[in-house]
């Protein structure tokens, strides 16, 4: 029943798509109408922008849509038998140039504000690189905590997590991952993105993080986000990759400067599953990541 | 067509017609090329439709529920990984089937034969030859798609499984070591070799062979939404051949244009890609803006409002049509500077398009309008063609395409641009001219039954793709968290509405064939101004031996 009133609610706001929604941080929900909170800055101006948008879109069609209904309630053949013969109204067709144009310039300017704000990089924190590997999954590096040979020392690949382990560990299949990336909350992240040699393009997303960037064989691609909020953050492969393209989840868990801390000590010494089960120990035991 | 030929048989003309299955393979008649056309299209439609509907199903919930089956169905190795591969194969052949097998032919080659030369009171096109060879080559490209379906693609895996932009790696020997991709690339040369010729020919035709007294802007709007389209054609195909040539050589001779470990670079292909592919989605709807048109000025009983505006509009969307393409591309990691500039391009392109909404409104202002079936198709088509158009200047928006790229949102933006704005125009055109096309009339209200039921089907598949998109869910994906569950089963209900309304659409065709009510040559009345409703329905085998003078 709790299903039903809530489709019943979900289709009663169609019309008010952008105020209404079921949004939550980091993972979709049933019968989303809109964005997943954003938790960056760029994610909160597309946010903005998009509501915006739609007000505007919305209003646009039910306008279009006032007009034919109005002409074919009074100009049908029946309520108006004797059509006229007007072709041409040269205010009115500058009019509907003109109006479009200055709609569009509205649109533009907050739309070029949030472009330069997602690709001018700003000084970052730290960096990390992720790699879209041909086997469908991703490589993340950290190559600000040491590179040895040439290799990153940090260095490790999130692969699906089973449906049957992903139930174990009451997080969603399809968009949870073995081991996640970490990192610290309100801290400029650089991500560096490319796809292995020989491989295939995929896209690395976090729709909360506003970003979406494309992992190209041969090009070292960088995007950034700040996230704001700590949690657990969901992606997906956003470029068709083969059989296993819907296969190919990410997942970043935006943690305290401390817990981040915390577990790149453990990375770096033990296992990255061992700093994985101890910070989200950690992380249980402080009440922030729920229990199984 | 008996009368067809005794109305021929005391023109002048002194070489006998082919009778039989020659009148068809030979044909150099631009009716009867036409007639081809629009058959293919159907056929072709019904496939795609069918394709559409099996993903439907597939989607209808979380979790894979027929493909694995599906593939060892088609002799398959029963594997998870070969039932993943068939459902990415089903998607990029309903793309390319759609595209250059049900909405080119059915616009360009079947509406665009028949109506051209009759509008311009021409006898024929102005190369009967090059005609029959343009729709003939169709045929093997459709072949070849087909086959592309049934050989090794991705691995063992049958058919080519990397979307209709066919990107490489993926679509290299690195993603795809088996011979699907090189039979689907040949299939498109030909499926553009048609074109281009076909292309030639419409200009050859609108330039040469109008009537005495039809300048350009006396031109009705359908040709003149045919001249736009088939120079897009003429101009974007080529660069399409060029890519996918560069694909064919770099999997089979060695060369690396796209390869970035030997020099080449993958993002070289999708710009030349999109270079055609933007000015190709054009190519679909444009004609059916000139459909349009020609049905609400009809049902409206007034001529076109602002001619002019109109005709230009359609120049002018076609001209910014080629300098937009990158906003496929926004996500690849282009500079700022350039995202900027696709950005301002794009959402220019709205304006050519709202001149066109309102105009096709303040044509009906005034009128005196008569709610035949093609008439509630085209007004179906302003309606949705808008709530397409609009979601459009949202995604033109890089900042904002930054989230919606690549998810269900784009999905169902061009699905109501051309789902529900071509098809809707295909539809309205259909139903408009079949009695001058078959000599017989149709019921309206099956006509208005299978619209109503289309409507309420594609609107219940595509609209809630809107919120899938919003809520984060990529685009080609065989299966999808359980969250997604509500809106995709809402959807594929859609799906299977629609279905039923091509069962309706065959119903109406069958029955109006089956009864044989005769049409009479104007079946529309005093709207109806255009050269073709001056002739006999069906029109005879040759018409305008004598050329009609325009005042």
């Amino acid at each position: 029943m709790k299903t039903m009133a809530r489709t019943f609610i979900a289709m009663a706001g169609l019309s008010l798509m952008p105020a209404l929604g079921f949004a939550a941080a980091g993972q979709p929900e049933p019968w989303q109408l809109n964005l997943q909170d954003p938790v960056t800055p760029v994610a909160e101006f597309i946010d903005w922008f998009i509501d915006y948008l739609h007000i505007g879109m919305f209003l646009i069609s039910a306008f279009v849509l006032a007009l034919l209904i109005y002409v074919m309630v009074k100009f049908n053949a029946k309520a108006n038998p004797v059509p006229s013969k007007t072709t041409h109204h040269v205010g009115l067709e500058i009019a509907w140039t003109i109006v479009p144009v200055l709609i569009l310039v509205v649109i533009a300017i907050p739309s070029f504000r949030l472009l330069y704000l997602q690709r001018d990089i700003p000084v970052a924190d730290m960096t990390v690189k992720v790699i879209g590997n041909a086997g469908w999954n991703w490589t993340y590096q950290y190559p600000d905590l040491g590179i040895v040979n040439d290799e990153p020392k940090v260095s490790f690949s999130a692969n699906l997590l089973s449906e049957e382990d992903a139930k174990k560990r009451n997080v969603p299949y399809l968009l949870a991952t073995d081991v996640p990336m970490v990192v610290p909350v309100n801290k400029t992240v650089k991500m560096i993105v490319t796809s292995e040699a020989g491989g295939i393009i995929h896209a690395w997303t976090i729709p909360s993080f506003g970003m979406k960037i494309d992992a190209i064989p041969g090009r070292l691609n960088e995007d950034w986000f700040k996230a704001t909020k700590e949690g657990v953050y969901y992606g997906q492969c956003s470029e068709l990759c083969g059989q296993n393209h819907a296969y190919m989840p990410i997942e970043v868990h935006v943690v305290s400067q401390a817990d981040y801390d915390a577990w790149v000590a453990k990375v770096q010494t033990a296992s990255v599953e061992e700093a994985r089960d101890y910070l989200f120990a950690m992380l249980k035991a402080k009440g922030l990541l729920a229990a199984n | 067509m008996a009368t067809a030929h005794a109305a021929h048989d005391h023109a002048h003309d002194h070489h006998a017609d082919p009778t039989g299955w020659k009148r068809y393979v030979y044909s150099t008649n631009h009716k009867d090329i036409g007639t081809m056309y629009l058959w293919f299209a159907i056929m072709a439609g019904i496939l795609g439709g069918l394709l559409s509907v099996l993903i439907r199903m597939e989607l209808q919930e979380s979790g894979v529920q027929w493909f694995y089956g599906l593939s060892s169905m088609l002799g398959g190795d029963g594997s998870e990984a070969a039932g993943r591969h068939l459902y990415n194969s089903f998607v990029t052949a309903h793309a390319l089937i759609m595209i250059f097998f049900m909405v080119m032919p059915a616009m360009i080659g079947g509406f665009g034969n028949w109506f051209v030369p009759l509008m311009i009171g021409a006898p024929d096109m102005a190369f009967p030859r090059m005609n029959n060879i343009s729709f003939w080559l169709l045929v093997p490209a459709f072949g070849l798609l087909l086959i592309s379906m049934f050989v090794p693609g991705a691995g063992s895996f049958n058919g080519v499984g990397g979307g209709w932009t066919m990107y490489p790696p993926l679509s290299s020997t690195a993603g795809h070591s088996g011979p699907a991709v090189d039979f689907a690339i040949l299939s498109l040369h030909l499926a553009g070799a048609s074109s281009i010729l076909g292309a030639i020919n419409f200009i050859t035709t609108i330039f040469n062979m109008r009537a005495p007294g039809m300048t350009l802007h006396k031109m009705p709007l359908f040709v003149w939404s045919v001249l736009v389209t088939v120079f897009l054609l003429l101009l974007s195909l080529p660069v399409l051949a060029g890519a996918i040539t560069m694909l064919l050589t770099d999997r089979n001779f060695g060369t690396s244009f796209f390869d970035a470990a030997t020099g080449g670079d993958p993002i070289l292909f999708q710009h030349l890609f999109w270079f055609f592919g933007h000015p190709e989605v054009y190519i679909l709807i444009l004609p059916g803006f000139g459909i349009i048109s020609h049905i609400v000025s009809t049902f409206s009983k007034k001529p076109v409002f602002g001619y002019l505006g109109m005709a230009y509009a359609m120049v002018a969307i076609g001209v910014v049509g080629f300098i937009v393409w990158a906003h496929h591309m926004y996500t690849v990691g282009m500079d700022a500077d350039t995202q900027a500039y696709f950005v301002a391009a794009t959402m220019i392109i709205a304006v050519p398009t709202g001149v066109k909404i309102f105009s096709w409104i303040a044509t009906m202002w005034g009128g005196s309008i008569e709610f035949k079936a093609p008439m509630v198709w085209a007004i179906g088509f302003i309606f949705l063609f808008t709530v397409g158009g609009v979601t459009g200047v949202v995604l033109a928006n890089a900042g904002v395409d930054r989230v919606l790229h690549d998810t269900y949102y784009v999905v169902a933006h061009f699905h109501y641009v051309l789902s529900l704005g071509a098809v809707f125009a295909i539809f309205a055109g259909w139903y408009f001219w079949f009695p001058k096309i078959t000599g017989y009339m149709y019921s309206d209200r099956i006509a208005k039954l299978h619209f109503w039921v289309t409507f309420v089907g594609v609107n219940l598949v595509f609209f809630p793709q809107h919120f899938l998109g919003l809520a984060g869910m990529p685009r080609r994906y065989i299966v999808y968290p359980e969250v997604f569950n509500g809106w995709n089963y809402v959807s594929s209900i859609g799906s299977y509405i629609s279905a039923v309304g091509v069962l309706i659409f065959l119903y109406g065709m069958f029955s109006a064939y089956a009864k044989k009510v005769p049409a009479p040559d104007n079946p529309w009345g005093e709207g109806a101004t255009t050269l073709e409703w001056t002739l006999s329905s069906p029109p005879p085998f040759h018409q305008f031996n004598t050329l009609p003078v325009i005042k």
